[in-house]
């Protein structure tokens, strides 16, 4: 979804921000921006028809009219990666709160080494960006791979999960960030295998979800440990937070 | 008449409070205080002095409430009900704004706070306390326009604890029993016999002002001392108590204990303790519409962490278990607190204690835990 304002600009973001959508008589939901930081005149958004709210949202038309409060949240940290090899984990819809930091990786290609980015899905009709994925995967100057649970005998590509790639994927440990995004249990596991390649855990960043409904850290409901996630996250560094997710219904 | 300085005292007699009443009400102010509801001291709109709960108490238990006569008329012989001044300041339901349908788009129109200035009277120690700390909260880092607006035109008075409840524990807290600061006018009730009188404390030029009319009389030294001598005696008599020594690393790093297994066990998850608490702040927002679809109502209601609907995700609840949500509203009132607000999230008030239809009590919980570690060297402060 495209959004452009009704009046107004529409103030930058940083990959890894989110905005709450409303939609008229429904009520608001957070779902992270994934379009260009470098194109601040356009909302860009990627969402899957859950709820109530997000199955009206997937069936606005053009020229209706979505409310937007936002951008929200921390974003994806950018000078750890300097210099550095980079690793992009990916699983289900973690891939659009990634792609605003994979365009701007890309927009700045020479500040960096290696860039790696993996992507799994439930299955093949699962995958977003499909389209986009196929260029990305021809450039020279990324790996781009995907993976899937479960397929069918029609698709060719890799069957697996994510953290069954990171022991062949190519970085150095030592001079490497990671940015995890996906389901909790995903990111647990893709962080643990990073730190048996060596990767320091708070070169691990990841992307925590929790129910919101304020986005200013104000009623609530995404509170994670001391942390209001809307305001002191959806960013945390892995150290932060390791020892939360070792524990269950936190 | 000069204004009453800042500091200082003056004897209401017994006979005159309804001046003071009428003097609130002749300065614009809505007066809401205690009075007795279903058997209840609960706040509401105070007209008259006969709205207040002449010649009643409580005692208070975990798990029991009851009210019963006094064998005099004191006017604030009690400690707190089932309500708290939150409910003034962040109302139990608030309407946020309003939302027109215009072609494909809508306009918002904000919801403005038009109510007049509040006095609360009859705020005890804690209940100041437990202002403070929801300032914090709402007119901190973040600024809530309705809870600024109602906070900033609204009249504190005090009044003095003359005794405590069996499930008070501010002492333990540093929350009381005195009043000392953050008050407009801070009484204290000297029943007698033979002399039914009030000191009156002046804690702020609106609080002097609003005195205007009053008959006052100067205070003597046997007065104001009668006054100090309730206080310590009231501090001496607390129901409760909890070591807060080291409790945010004590509970955080005890998230596992085997005692949140059996809290959990007693624990119903009614969300009584934190509709109860006077600083639990969550709350939940829904979208009323109209029936013809063209203009939809954004309102906001009290939530609670005990609501299994409160951390939903996509399809599952993060907090599923009894077990994690006790846990989560212990360790956010009594250690994360401190990490969010830089103060404890509980007043020592003892409601959640009073009001639990189980009768859990957190400062049992706590010293449950706290008498299986292994004593850790002495630290100061509560981190």
């Amino acid at each position: 979804m495209v959004l452009r304002p009704t009046f107004g600009h529409v103030p930058p973001f940083s990959p890894g921000q989110f905005n709450m959508l409303y939609r008229f008589g429904l009520g608001e939901v957070a779902i992270s921006i994934c379009g260009d930081p470098s194109r601040p005149d356009e909302i860009v958004h990627t969402v899957r028809s859950a709820g109530k709210i997000t199955s009206a949202l997937v069936r606005v038309a053009p020229g209706e009219t979505v409310g937007v409060r936002g951008p929200y949240g921390t974003g994806w940290p950018l000078h750890p990666m300097e210099g550095k090899d980079v690793v992009l984990v990916a699983g289900g819809l973690g891939l659009p709160p990634l792609r605003p930091l994979l365009y701007e990786l890309l927009a700045h290609r020479d500040r960096f080494g290696r860039l790696e980015v993996i992507y799994g899905a439930r299955s093949p009709k699962d995958l977003v960006y499909y389209d986009e994925i196929q260029r990305w995967r021809v450039r020279s100057d990324l790996r781009f791979q995907v993976t899937v649970d479960t397929a069918g005998r029609d698709w060719y590509g890799d069957v697996g999960l994510v953290t069954a790639r990171i022991p062949d994927a190519r970085f150095e440990p030592e001079r490497t960030v990671a940015y995890l995004c996906g389901p909790e249990i995903m990111m647990k596991l893709t962080a643990q295998a990073l730190e048996e390649r060596g990767v320091a855990d708070d070169a691990i960043y990841l992307s925590i979800e929790r129910n919101m409904k304020c986005a200013v850290g104000l009623c609530g409901h995404c509170q994670y440990g001391p942390e209001f996630v809307c305001r002191d996250g959806p960013v945390f560094s892995y150290r932060d937070v390791k020892p939360r997710m070792a524990l269950r219904e936190v | 008449m000069d204004e009453l300085s800042v500091g200082s005292k003056r004897i209401l007699e017994r006979e005159d409070f309804p001046r003071l009443l009428a003097a609130l009400t002749a300065a614009g102010y809505r007066v809401v205080g205690p009075t007795v509801r279903d058997g209840a001291i609960v706040y509401g709109d105070i007209r008259t002095e006969e709205d207040l709960p002449i010649g009643w108490t409580d005692r208070q238990e975990a798990g029991t409430y009851r009210l019963e006569r006094r064998n005099d008329t004191a006017l604030f012989g009690f400690n707190v009900g089932p309500h708290s001044w939150k409910k003034y300041l962040f109302p139990p339901r608030e309407r946020l704004w309003t939302a027109t349908r215009v072609g494909s788009s809508f306009d918002v129109a904000v919801e403005e706070d038009t109510g007049p200035p509040m006095a609360f009277l009859g705020l005890r120690a804690c209940e100041l306390a437990g202002l403070d700390v929801t300032d914090r909260v709402f007119d901190g880092r973040v600024r809530d326009p309705g809870y600024h607006a109602r906070r900033a035109r609204t009249l504190l008075i005090a009044v003095q604890c003359g005794q405590a409840g069996g499930t008070c524990f501010c002492v333990s807290m540093g929350t009381g029993p005195g009043v000392t600061r953050g008050y407009d006018l801070a009484l204290t009730e000297i029943v007698g016999p033979p002399h039914h009188y009030f000191l009156v404390g002046v804690g702020s030029p609106t609080g002097a002002s609003v005195l205007r009319g009053v008959p006052l009389s100067p205070a003597t030294e046997r007065e104001t001392g009668a006054a100090e001598t309730l206080l310590a005696k009231t501090a001496a008599s607390m129901g409760r108590s909890l070591n807060t020594e080291g409790i945010h690393d004590l509970l955080l790093t005890n998230m596992e204990h085997p005692r949140w297994e059996i809290v959990a066990r007693r624990c119903l998850s009614c969300t009584n303790c934190t509709m109860v608490c006077p600083t639990c702040f969550c709350h939940t927002t829904e979208e009323v519409p109209e029936l013809s679809g063209d203009r939809v109502e954004r309102w906001r209601r009290w939530d609670s962490c005990f609501n299994l609907e409160f951390t939903q995700l996509h399809t599952s609840n993060v907090r599923k278990s009894p077990l994690s949500r006790y846990r989560q509203w212990l360790t956010h009132k009594l250690a994360s607190w401190y990490d969010q607000f830089d103060t404890s999230g509980c007043i020592g008030c003892g409601r959640c204690i009073t009001w639990c239809p189980v009768g859990i009590d957190l400062t049992e919980e706590v010293a449950a835990i706290r008498s299986t570690v292994a004593a850790s060297p002495a630290v100061g402060g509560h981190r």
